[in-house]
């Protein structure tokens, strides 16, 4: 692959045109319909049952219905065998009643019935979820902000930055069209794919950084351009070995990590693409060159890349 | 220059074996045992309860693997299950009610590894199917409840100094005293600064002269701490009654617990019987009213009107009796008259002489015994939760006093075994002090607990079979080291998750697939490093060298990042995200320390010594 000569930075414009419409078709459908809370953020009650042979959910329904729970909503989950009801609080019935009354009625109607998983959250845990949630995200995103602006440089930082901004947002942004659940999971997924983005990201930073203190002549472009071709093999490879384990747990591990490996399939793939498009494309935008780049050196950061 | 010093060969061979030790645990399946435990009554087990057990099994030719005794329990190890649910019945008949018997698994791990404190890895609650609450005290009932005590004693005060026509009455948290004049409230506003001095007191003059007393700050919270250690401590006491190996009682915050049951059958009575308060009281019956007229509003003075189970109302003296706090012990069994279930119960020596007097003289009149229960209910009311405690006090059984009673006695009349069990399991540990409230819960049935295992282990498997087979297609030899250091980096991975004993997690196993993927890219950018140096005419041996120096910064830069991020994800993360951190961040570890020295030294071994090569299989 060493011969490949692409000329990424100059499509950067379409690509710029790309992502932002991305971008902003992702913010307007988080502003429009929002995300679809799972249990974890929107607080509720959900049991999971199993049963010996597969099951209509119309019958799972009625069953349900005629103890009095006309609101439950019944769906698969997994399989045929396994059936998920939610229901919201219940007048004059405890939490910790409710999952138990609706078992009963399940099993009186067939007695083999297999309790698989009962999730609770309160309304209050579930805002405090969201609001935990958030906060890691933005600790995230400033520990990383300062430690690529200390080994790097501020424009290196505002860059990576970026586009790990708008890995997130794009990824919310298909959970978000889609309506997919959203939930604990799904959270940690997309705080891997900021790790992930990154990890990305600071290769193709390094070889720029190490390119424009190599190479003597030669734009800011073409620098950039060539240090995004040395690294895209790499790029790629790690790519792909990433997406074949994602799609290992998508399709095998089972319906509760669905989300997860959803979100992280996504998050690889914008990822992948944000770290030449994005995150180079910016620091060009700003304007970054070979002067930028030489006090960094002195502090003896980098004794591996001296001749 | 592709030579390591054989120091460095030591120390990646020792961890290497190390690692393989401590991994190894998990190789071994469970067992089925029996888990014997005292009840919370008892300091420790019986010195033949072992034999006990083990003669038992003999009379029924039950074999088992070991019976292993600590000093609050006894673990009795199967062979397999069908002995195992044979013994149950067996050895809970011969123990007796002492002793709490619960069918479980346990690690069949070999006792030399155990002896170095080798086990698997500690499984979450999603894989090893289990109860987590968490569970929320309720602080203003509790501050209530201790300033309830107080009214009392206000009074009294009152009474004693001979401030007349002091009205003590509690709104919430807060006491109100209503005085006549302002000198009698200045001279109570002194005395009982003076005399209590958890106290802290406010004079009102809006519409009468008032007092309004409430708990200092200090004072307030060290009745908070005390309400949650004490609801702590009775939690565990019920856990235990439960007879649950190895439950997680902890406090989160400064007024929620998470109780974490692994491995239970019956999720529902662990609820049950965690959030219930049920207590009991005796009180005489008040046989001289009109029953009727109470039902209509005119209850008569000195009584209160109650319902029995089955509706039928019946006025009781309001005086206690007895309460629950005095009773040491209660068994449920069968009643040999009615034969109903029914609860024996033993009390301590003060409420034993308590009630003995108290029963003396009442010979002949009807006693009532009475459950009461608060139970946290949400309401919703125009649109919103409200959360309301709900009362339930029942009549559950009313006798003859035949005798003068004394400190053991029985009571009947309950609905079921079930209940009498229960009621007999709450009495024994005792009363939380203030309610508390599920305010999460997150059960896993044991079958979706094993099928979570089997998924996540699949997709590891099939995840790591795909690598292996890409690695070795693309890099030739060089993969292989790669695909050689991915597989001792899962070693490590688990050995170090079983030797700290990090909770696994089925995001966790998540944490590992996605290492196993991200692990190799450390070796890809080192090996294409090298195809760059061998592209651009350098010597094989000086590309090997070069390739792994010049990748050094940036695996480092990136696996930094890539760890920031975990940290956060561990440090403000809850459950399920701590898992995934937590295997996610010592699988970056691993996976730089393999990558690179792991590869590096089977590299330098391989081709370190040949002086010349003409070509890398790269």
């Amino acid at each position: 692959m060493k011969n490949i000569n692409i000329n990424f930075m100059g499509k950067r414009k379409l690509a710029m045109n790309f992502s932002a419409l991305l971008i902003v078709v992702s913010i307007a459908s988080l502003f429009i319909q929002g995300l679809n809370l799972g249990l974890d953020f929107s607080g509720g009650s959900l049991i999971e049952v199993g049963y010996q042979q597969s099951v209509e959910t119309e019958g799972v329904r009625n069953t349900l219905s005629k103890a009095g729970y006309d609101e439950a909503i019944v769906t698969h989950f997994g399989s045929a065998k396994a059936v998920l009801i939610k229901v919201a609080p219940r007048e004059g019935l405890s939490n910790a009643d409710l999952s138990s009354d609706i078992l009963r009625a399940l099993r009186i109607a067939d007695s083999s019935v297999d309790m698989r998983r009962v999730e609770f959250v309160g309304p209050q845990v579930g805002e405090e979820l969201r609001e935990d949630g958030g906060m890691a995200m933005l600790f995230a995103i400033i520990g990383i902000l300062i430690y690529v602006a200390l080994r790097f440089e501020y424009r290196f930082a505002l860059g990576s930055v970026a586009a790990l901004l708008h890995d997130v947002i794009i990824t919310l942004g298909v959970f978000s069209v889609l309506q997919l659940d959203f939930d604990l999971t799904v959270l940690a997924a997309i705080l891997a794919v900021i790790g992930y983005s990154l990890n990305d990201t600071i290769v193709v930073f390094d070889r720029i950084r190490e390119n424009f203190r190599r190479v003597r002549n030669g734009s800011s472009e073409e620098v950039i351009n060539q240090s995004l071709n040395q690294t895209l093999s790499r790029t790629l490879m790690t790519s792909i070995t990433t997406m074949m384990v994602l799609v290992a747990l998508f399709f095998l591990g089972g319906a509760l990590i669905h989300g997860f490996a959803s979100a992280l399939i996504v998050g690889v793939v914008v990822g992948t693409y944000s770290s030449i498009y994005v995150a180079s494309a910016l620091v060009l935008a700003m304007g970054v060159s070979k002067a930028d780049l030489m006090p960094v050196e002195k502090e003896g950061a980098d004794i591996d890349d001296m001749p | 220059m592709n030579r390591y010093p054989i120091w460095k060969y030591l120390v990646i061979a020792i961890v290497i074996l190390v690692g393989l030790v401590y991994a190894t645990p998990n190789l071994f399946g469970k067992d089925p045992v029996l888990h014997i435990s005292v009840s919370a009554r008892m300091d420790a087990i019986d010195v033949n309860a072992q034999a006990q057990a083990e003669t038992a099994l003999k009379a029924n030719n039950l074999s088992y693997k070991s019976i292993v005794p600590s000093k609050r329990s006894l673990t009795i190890r199967f062979r397999n299950v069908e002995d195992q649910i044979k013994a149950y019945d067996i050895v809970r008949q011969a123990m007796g009610s002492s002793y709490v018997v619960a069918q479980n698994l346990a690690p069949a791990t070999p006792n030399w590894l155990r002896g170095i404190g080798a086990l698997p890895m500690y499984l979450g609650l999603d894989l090893s199917g289990g109860v987590h609450l968490l569970m929320e005290v309720d602080m203003e009932a509790a501050i209530a409840t201790r300033m309830e005590q107080y009214v009392g004693d206000l009074r009294t005060t009152m009474r004693q100094e001979k401030i007349r026509g002091a009205r003590v009455s509690r709104e919430g948290p807060i006491l109100k005293i209503d005085f006549r004049d302002q000198l009698s409230r200045d001279q109570a506003y002194e005395i009982v600064a003076d005399q209590f001095r958890d106290l802290d007191l406010r004079s009102r003059d809006e519409g009468g002269y008032k007092l309004e007393v409430s708990f200092t700050e200090v004072a307030r919270r060290e009745e908070m701490r005390q309400a949650l250690q004490q609801n702590i401590t009775t939690l565990r006491k019920r856990v235990n009654e439960l007879g649950v190996r190895e439950p997680v009682i902890q406090q989160q915050g400064d007024r929620r617990i998470v109780v974490q049951v692994p491995g239970v059958q019956d999720p529902a009575q662990v609820k049950e019987i965690l959030s219930a308060t049920a207590t009991l009281e005796f009180r005489l019956a008040n046989e001289t009213g009109d029953v009727q007229a109470a039902t209509q509003g005119r209850v008569p003075v000195g009584a209160r009107l109650y319902y029995e189970r089955n509706g039928t109302p019946i006025l009781l003296n309001r005086r206690v009796m007895l309460t629950g706090d005095s009773i040491t012990d209660a068994k449920s069994g069968i009643d040999s008259q009615s034969g109903g279930s029914s609860v024996t119960i033993s009390l301590d020596g003060k409420g034993g002489r308590k009630f003995s007097r108290a029963t003396r003289d009442v010979v002949g009149r009807l006693l009532a015994v009475i459950y009461i229960e608060k139970k946290k209910i949400t309401h919703i009311r125009d649109g919103k939760e409200v959360k309301e405690t709900q009362l339930i006090e029942e009549v559950i059984n009313v006798a003859r006093i035949r005798e003068q009673l004394g400190s053991r006695f029985q009571i009947t009349g309950l609905d079921s075994s079930r209940e009498a069990r229960n009621l007999a399991l709450l009495l024994r540990a005792g009363a939380l002090r203030a309610p508390i409230e599920i305010i999460e819960e997150r059960t896993i049935g044991p079958s979706l607990g094993q099928d979570n295992i089997d998924q996540g282990f699949n997709s590891v498997l099939i995840g790591l079979i795909f690598v292996l087979a890409f690695m070795a297609f693309w890099y030739k030899a060089f993969g292989m080291i790669a695909n050689f250091a991915l597989a001792v980096n899962l070693v490590l991975l688990v050995a170090v998750l079983s030797l700290f004993q990090a909770t696994l997690t089925l995001p966790g196993i998540a944490g590992i697939v996605l290492t196993v993927g991200m692990a190799v890219d450390a070796n890809v950018l080192i090996f294409e490093r090298i195809r760059e140096e061998l592209g651009i005419g350098n010597s094989p041996q000086a590309s090997i060298s070069a390739g792994y120096d010049k990748a050094l910064s940036t695996i480092a830069d990136a696996n930094i990042t890539t760890l920031l991020a975990a940290l956060v994800l561990y440090g403000l993360g809850t459950g399920p995200i701590k898992g995934f951190a937590t295997t996610l961040s010592i699988g970056i570890i691993t996976s730089m320390f393999t990558a690179i020295m792991v590869t590096r030294a089977v590299v330098n071994l391989t081709y370190g010594r040949q002086s010349r090569i003409k070509k890398l299989s790269i």
